[in-house]
């Protein structure tokens, strides 16, 4: 059974292969295959899935050993996975959303001419991504983290001849680079610390380690995680990133691989328990990233950067919970696995939109959309109301989870958290509702595009709609699964020890209060957005809304700080350069050049100034032995 | 006699040779001196071989001999030529190779 683990990742990397090299001839064909191979990846998953369930907790972890891949002396790095119950969480999410978004872009890239390129891309980001799940040493899941990053950077330009989509994808590889550094100087200090960078011995040593490394270590592995997770400081390329299809926003910047991070950090808890205070940062990155994208997601007209926003928000939540330790770990991954089946749904919802609105993004020329799309409005409906937490709903019990997790901290930051989390459910039930209102409800707002095109409104193709029920099903019904008797806990615990976290209140009030702010958010939402009709043309709002739309100054800051500073420094060093690491090589160029032209003087061309040299050398000799002999 | 005499005329006859090795400038003079001083050497030599009674020196003096008839023959042979082409057997003439 263990041998089948390869096969998660073979399946799709063959896809990619054939897909990506096999040429036109496979045009007709190539959308089933890449399919096929995704689904078949997720049967194996369900498999490997059963065949765990089917032993006890403590058991449950598989390994499978397939090459050494660069052994070098005390530097082992090994091809091998290990594929324990947090792995097998992801691999169901990654394979499960992953097919059933294969199964919608044949719908929405139906009219694409490089539709199988678009599905060897996609195939070859789920292997990669499962590579990343699946290694069994830092190394590895390294070079998933890179495949992913290629495969986000070829799907977000996928639409290369548009000179945003290219500037975008450039956007986000520079600075997932930034994040990437990150991650590979911690593999580096984790060599250096350990010897080794295999999750086993790494994780079983962190305990008797100092923990000035560990906490160098966390940090490094934090900034990788915020690269890739979108958390501020490393955010500013999420917004862009929506350029890219929507199938892929959907399954790579919302429901995957962006909370790669988040799995980063708690496969890593071992030596973020023993670092207080990189969880300590951890945590309040993971409150200011949740406060900024919902910020963000308020002011966004464009769906899929509201959307944006509220992604970023949301992994906020999850590395909030993921830097709490012990007593939020479990509660990351649950919001990560609801999250990636509300936040795809809704991100497929938008998609269906689009489709049949000419492809316009900005929500202000919808409205009234509840009639023309019936099945996106209601599976849209049910994300909606599990992202903001309605009870009963999925995100309601992660979220409400995660709530009494940061209340659970305990001290001032217990409240400062706890505060900041329930905010934040307020703001996503505000942006929520905004989006849900401005799109489906009030008159509707369109009007003929540039070419005079009247967009027909119109519900999507079957191929469409049928990943979107799907998907509608889990966003309402995943929270109750995991969270009623706490089966994701238990499930989890072998891996990611749990703890029970006591909160200052009742776990009782907290979940009313979470309630209680909820339904303010909506109401806001709803005197603003519900009861007036919306200007088609944004007014100009007040200073916060501008700056929110401008995602909060980052890309002004980013310039003002990093590229303006950058140019400066460059240009300082090039004068550095110039004037002294130049001066001195040509000054001694000149210097011997100058001295050259005296000695050379001295080849006169009379053979008795050379005698004089020569017998005033020997008598230099002679004296200098002579001395030497008296002394 | 004191054999140390021979050196201090040894030693003159050196003096005397590279002096006029220097300052004068037809070859012809200045290769005589050259043999001036070569021939200083081998007074030196024997002088030296007499003081300390082994042949050595006088061995070496005849080995002087055999090289400077060798220069002889090949130095004069150069100056000839050099003399044969410029018309002038000044040694600061032939500078041709200074830069």
């Amino acid at each position: 059974m263990d041998n089948l683990i390869a096969l998660l990742i073979a399946a799709p990397l063959l896809g990619a292969a054939v897909l990506l090299c096999g040429g036109r001839r496979l045009d007709k064909i190539g959308h089933w295959l890449g399919t096929l191979l995704a689904a078949s990846s997720f049967v194996i998953g369900l498999v490997l899935f059963a065949d765990m369930l089917g032993r006890s907790a403590d058991d449950r972890a598989m390994y499978q050993h397939l090459f050494s891949w660069i052994p070098v002396g005390g530097f082992q790095a090994d091809i091998a996975f290990q594929l324990d119950q947090l792995s097998m969480t992801f691999v169901l999410l990654i394979t499960g959303v992953g097919t059933l978004i294969h199964v919608y872009s044949i719908g929405y890239m139906e009219h694409d001419e490089r539709r199988r390129r678009f599905f060897g891309y996609l195939n070859l980001f789920v292997a990669a991504m499962l590579l990343l799940v699946l290694a069994d040493n830092y190394l590895l899941l390294y070079f998933g983290w890179e495949g992913v990053g290629l495969a986000s950077y070829l799907l977000i330009g996928f639409w290369q001849h548009k000179p945003s989509a290219a500037t975008a994808a450039k956007k986000a590889f520079l600075v997932n680079r930034v994040g990437d550094i990150g991650l590979s100087i911690a593999i580096m200090l984790m060599f250096t610390t350990f010897g080794t960078f295999a999750f086993g011995p790494v994780l079983e040593s962190a305990g008797e380690t100092s923990e000035g490394k560990l906490t160098a270590i966390g940090l490094m592995l934090l900034l990788a995680a915020c690269g890739k997770s979108a958390q501020v400081p490393l955010q500013s390329w999420l917004g862009d990133a929506m350029e890219g299809p929507t199938p892929v926003s959907a399954l790579i910047h919302a429901a995957t691989m962006v909370t790669a991070g988040v799995y980063l950090i708690v496969r890593s808890a071992d030596i973020f328990n023993a670092a207080p205070d990189a969880q300590l940062v951890v945590t309040v990155v993971g409150a200011v990233t949740l406060l900024f994208g919902a910020i963000v997601g308020c002011a966004k007209d464009d769906i899929k950067k509201a959307l944006a926003g509220s992604t970023m928000s949301q992994i906020g939540y999850m590395i909030l919970a993921a830097g709490l330790g012990p007593i939020g770990y479990a509660f990351a991954i649950m919001h990560l696995v609801t999250h990636g089946f509300f936040k795809a749904g809704l991100f497929l919802g938008a998609g269906s939109v689009m489709h049949g609105m000419n492809d316009e993004v900005d929500m202000r020329k919808y409205g009234g959309l509840r009639k023309y799309m019936p099945v996106t409005f209601v599976t849209f409906g049910l994300g909606y109301l599990a992202i903001i937490g309605f009870p009963g709903l999925s995100g309601f019990f992660s979220k409400d989870k995660i709530i009494e997790a940061a209340f659970a901290k305990g001290g001032t930051e217990g409240w400062i958290l706890g505060a900041v989390t329930l905010l934040g459910a307020a703001i996503t039930a505000y942006y929520m509702t905004r989006v849900m209102l401005m799109t489906f409800f009030g008159e509707k707002r369109w009007q003929p595009d540039a070419e005079g095109r009247e967009p027909h409104p119109h519900e999507s193709p079957k191929s469409m709609t049928i990943p979107m029920v799907l998907l509608a099903f889990g966003s309402v019904f995943a929270g109750g699964v995991f969270g009623i008797g706490d089966r994701f806990v238990t499930w989890l615990e072998p891996v990611t020890a749990f703890e029970h976290g006591h909160p200052p209140i009742s776990a009782g009030a907290i979940t009313s209060a979470t309630v209680a702010v909820m339904v303010i958010g909506v109401g806001i939402a709803y005197l603003q957005y519900g009861r007036r009709p919306v200007p088609v043309v944004a007014p100009r709002g007040s200073l916060l809304t501008r700056a929110a739309r401008r995602d909060l100054l980052q890309d002004d800051f980013n310039h003002a700080v990093f590229v303006t500073g950058g140019t400066h420094l460059t240009r300082s060093l090039v004068y550095v350069d110039h004037s002294l690491v130049d001066g001195v090589v040509n000054g001694t160029a000149a210097g011997v050049g100058g001295l050259s032209g005296r000695l050379r003087k001295l080849q006169n061309g009379y053979v008795r100034s050379y005698a004089v040299s020569m017998f005033g050398g020997t008598a230099v000799l002679i004296a200098a032995t002579l001395l030497m002999r008296a002394v | 006699m004191n054999p140390v005499n021979y050196l201090y005329l040894a030693a003159l006859l050196f003096t005397i040779g590279a002096v006029g090795v220097l300052i004068r400038r037809n070859a012809i003079v200045v290769f005589m001196c050259v043999e001036l001083m070569l021939n200083a050497c081998n007074l030196a030599f024997v002088t030296f071989s007499r003081m300390h009674g082994n042949l050595d020196g006088q061995i070496v003096a005849f080995f002087t001999m055999v090289v400077a008839a060798a220069e002889v023959v090949v130095g004069l042979a150069i100056i000839v030529s050099v003399f044969r082409s410029r018309h002038s057997a000044s040694v600061d003439d032939a500078g041709l190779m200074k830069l």
